[in-house]
């Protein structure tokens, strides 16, 4: 599973939210009522993340003096939700999901692809710092087993080969292509269309209203 | 009878045409929403009520019933809409593409279940890892506040509506509604006792109602083409149209929207490519995501997928993820990865789930291996009892659930690894 948590020494990088997101803590701040802004510590600590790459003390001090919520309350979000990294990680998150479905189709081949290429396994960082490799729980991605996060992006359908190609690509500094990896259209069975080949502009391909009912007169919403 | 495209809601599951507005309107979407509005809050909810519509999310409330339970008077407390986005039953990924190919069937779906409730805000709780689809979701719902069909007027009904995207920082528990109600409120997410309800207390302390994505986002659909014709479709007590997941060892692992009650057979083979190796290479499925209990090949025959009828075999339909396992499967195995994930998972707050599912998985370790006697198996059934029931929500069950399931249909499986494991010269281990 992933490591534990632990709360992060003093050694320290001072923080502050930059310039640009300055607005995105605005932003953030204006999706809660008034009084509620305890509501943005999950927000507020991922957009520092991205920003750092990391929480650590100063970034909690950051998000405590914006929110008006005392520091134990940013801790511990911090510490319960595992996407935040508390401590540096390498500058390419690789997240392999080894959940019951893609184990069923090959995560083992995924995780033997990272060991080869960057000689690290879960919960480890490459020597260069470039990568580093997490097992994770179901990512929401089960009918396109085995599959990874890399930062932001799904990589589905992965075996030994492609996860290996996409691996060597980040080594090399070469940039990926996100989804599926065997070019399937999303959540679509490979190669045989068995529903949704109507046309659904069309009341055969479900555009179609009740002539009883209340939204059958009207022609869109004005 | 098979589904045909006329009747499916989710045109768009697999992303083939253009999500935005202006392609969402071709397909319908935000068509008449001003006179659905227009009808009042309790013609919806009844109607909701008439279609049969249970909770996707995996507990089959009827969902209908469950926003009556809002107050029919708006106080000195707003109410809330809240959506559960935080998909992460293993198994399951159906809110993801209709959040990412659909979106505004879910967006139309908060404001005409938010209005029926009341409600002047929806908060789409989408669990953090859904990075993309989070964002596609912004995007579509500045689209809708761009055209007013959100905003101070939405769809010029005169009932001030906004939807607002929430994103999880990564855990499970977060799809327990009251679990996502503290994380949306800043907090750790671990549940809250009931009583109170959320219709009662909930997000801020206010009357809050929540719902999974694609509770909200069929409701649209449901109100244009009647409730009797989703009524109509599956079986008493168990209608309407479903997204199935099919994962696992298939030849054609998909998502498909089918009519609630398919056999679960005829699901897999017509729409996943069969099992792999054939129909008599089937093991077991997990027909509900990693929390229902697994069933043996000899039970998949002709089970048919809804609520009632896995209950009647002592499964679930849970989220309708189909989890399929061919013959070459370890099974213990399988069983204790989903123990670890929910030892992983245990948000520790109540002592039968934080230190059962932690014990649980480990002693499902050792009977992977065969490492355990035969009577700690009697041992492990009557700690899932233990826990089972015994915790504020349901991850406890969750966590007791697929144990239960394997050693009800996998028993002699367990045992023939502990003989094994003892060597040779024992009866069972010379077959």
């Amino acid at each position: 599973m992933t490591a534990a948590k632990t709360i992060p020494d003093r050694a320290e990088t001072p923080f502050a939210f930059s310039d640009a997101n300055q607005a995105e803590v605005a932003r953030i701040l204006a999706k809660y009522p008034a009084g509620r802004e305890r509501s943005a510590i999950l927000p507020l600590l991922d957009l520092a993340q991205r920003q750092q790459g990391w929480i650590s003390r100063s970034v909690v001090e950051a998000v405590t003096a914006v929110t008006g919520c005392p520091p134990i309350h940013v801790w511990e979000v911090a510490t319960f939700y595992t996407m935040y990294n508390l401590a540096p990680i390498g500058a390419h998150h690789v997240q392999i999901c080894t959940n019951l479905s893609c184990w069923l189709r090959g995560s083992d081949e995924v995780l033997r692809a990272a060991r080869d290429v960057f000689g690290v396994g879960f919960g480890q960082t490459s020597a260069d710092g470039t990568v580093t490799v997490s097992q994770v729980e179901c990512l929401g991605a089960c009918v396109n087993a085995p599959m990874m996060q890399i930062g932001d992006d799904y990589f589905e359908d992965l075996d030994y080969d492609s996860a290996k190609a996409l691996f060597q690509a980040i080594k090399d500094g070469r940039p990926l292509t996100a989804g599926s990896q065997v070019g399937r259209q999303c959540s679509a069975p490979q190669d045989r269309m068995t529903t949704l080949t109507t046309d659904p502009t069309t009341a055969e391909g479900g555009r179609w209203t009740a002539p009883d009912s209340p939204a059958a007169g009207g022609s869109g919403a004005d | 009878m098979l589904l045909s495209d006329k009747d499916r809601i989710f045109t768009n599951l697999y992303g083939h045409h253009d999500w935005s507005l202006k392609g969402a309107r071709a397909r319908g979407d935000w068509d008449g929403t001003k006179a659905l509005l227009a009808m009042g809050h309790d013609w919806i909810v009844e109607q909701v009520k008439a279609s049969g519509l249970r909770g996707r999310g995996g507990a089959g409330f009827p969902t209908g019933l469950k926003w009556s339970f809002m107050p029919k008077t708006v106080g000195e407390r707003p109410h809330y809409l809240v959506v559960n986005a935080d998909e992460g039953e293993p198994g399951t990924c159906k809110d993801r593409d209709m959040m990412r190919n659909d979106p505004h069937k879910l967006i139309e779906g908060c404001l005409i279940a938010g209005f029926a409730m009341r409600a002047h805000a929806a908060y789409i709780y989408v669990r953090g890892e859904f990075y993309r689809e989070a964002e596609r979701l912004e995007h579509a719902i500045a689209e809708a506040e761009e055209a007013g069909l959100l905003g101070d007027d939405a769809c010029g009904s005169g009932w001030p509506f906004r939807v607002y995207v929430h994103k999880g920082a990564g855990a499970y528990i977060c799809g327990e509604e009251t679990a996502l109600i503290q994380s949306l409120e800043g907090k750790k997410g671990q549940p809250r006792l009931k009583p109170p309800f959320p219709a009662g207390v909930g997000l801020y302390g206010c009357p809050t109602t929540v719902n999974n994505v694609e509770s909200i986002a069929v409701v649209p659909t449901i109100l244009r083409r009647g409730a009797s014709w989703f009524a109509g479709i599956g079986r008493e007590n168990n209608t309407g149209t479903k997204v199935f997941c099919i994962s696992g060892h298939v030849n054609r692992p998909c998502n498909v929207e089918e009519a609630m009650g398919i056999p679960l057979r005829t699901l897999i083979e017509k729409h996943a490519g069969g099992v792999r190796g054939g129909w008599d290479n089937l093991l077991a499925v997990i027909p509900g995501g990693a929390s229902v209990p697994v069933i043996p090949k000899e039970i998949c025959d002709d089970v048919l997928m809804d609520f009632d009828a896995l209950k009647d075999v002592k499964s679930g339909l849970g989220t309708a993820a189909v989890m399929v396992m061919d013959k070459s499967t370890d099974i213990v195995a399988a069983i204790a990865r989903l123990s670890a994930f929910y030892m992983h998972e245990s948000c520790g707050q109540c002592t039968p789930c934080r230190e059962g599912a932690g014990w649980m998985s480990r002693v499902m370790d050792r009977m992977v291996a065969g490492d355990a006697e035969i009577d700690e198996i009697d041992v492990l059934e009557e700690v899932t009892r233990q826990v089972e029931g015994h915790t504020i929500c349901a991850l406890g069950d969750a966590a007791a659930w697929p144990i239960q399931g394997l050693i009800r249909h996998f028993r002699p499986e367990m045992e023939r690894r502990i003989r094994e494991r003892r060597g040779a010269g024992t009866p069972a281990a010379a077959e």
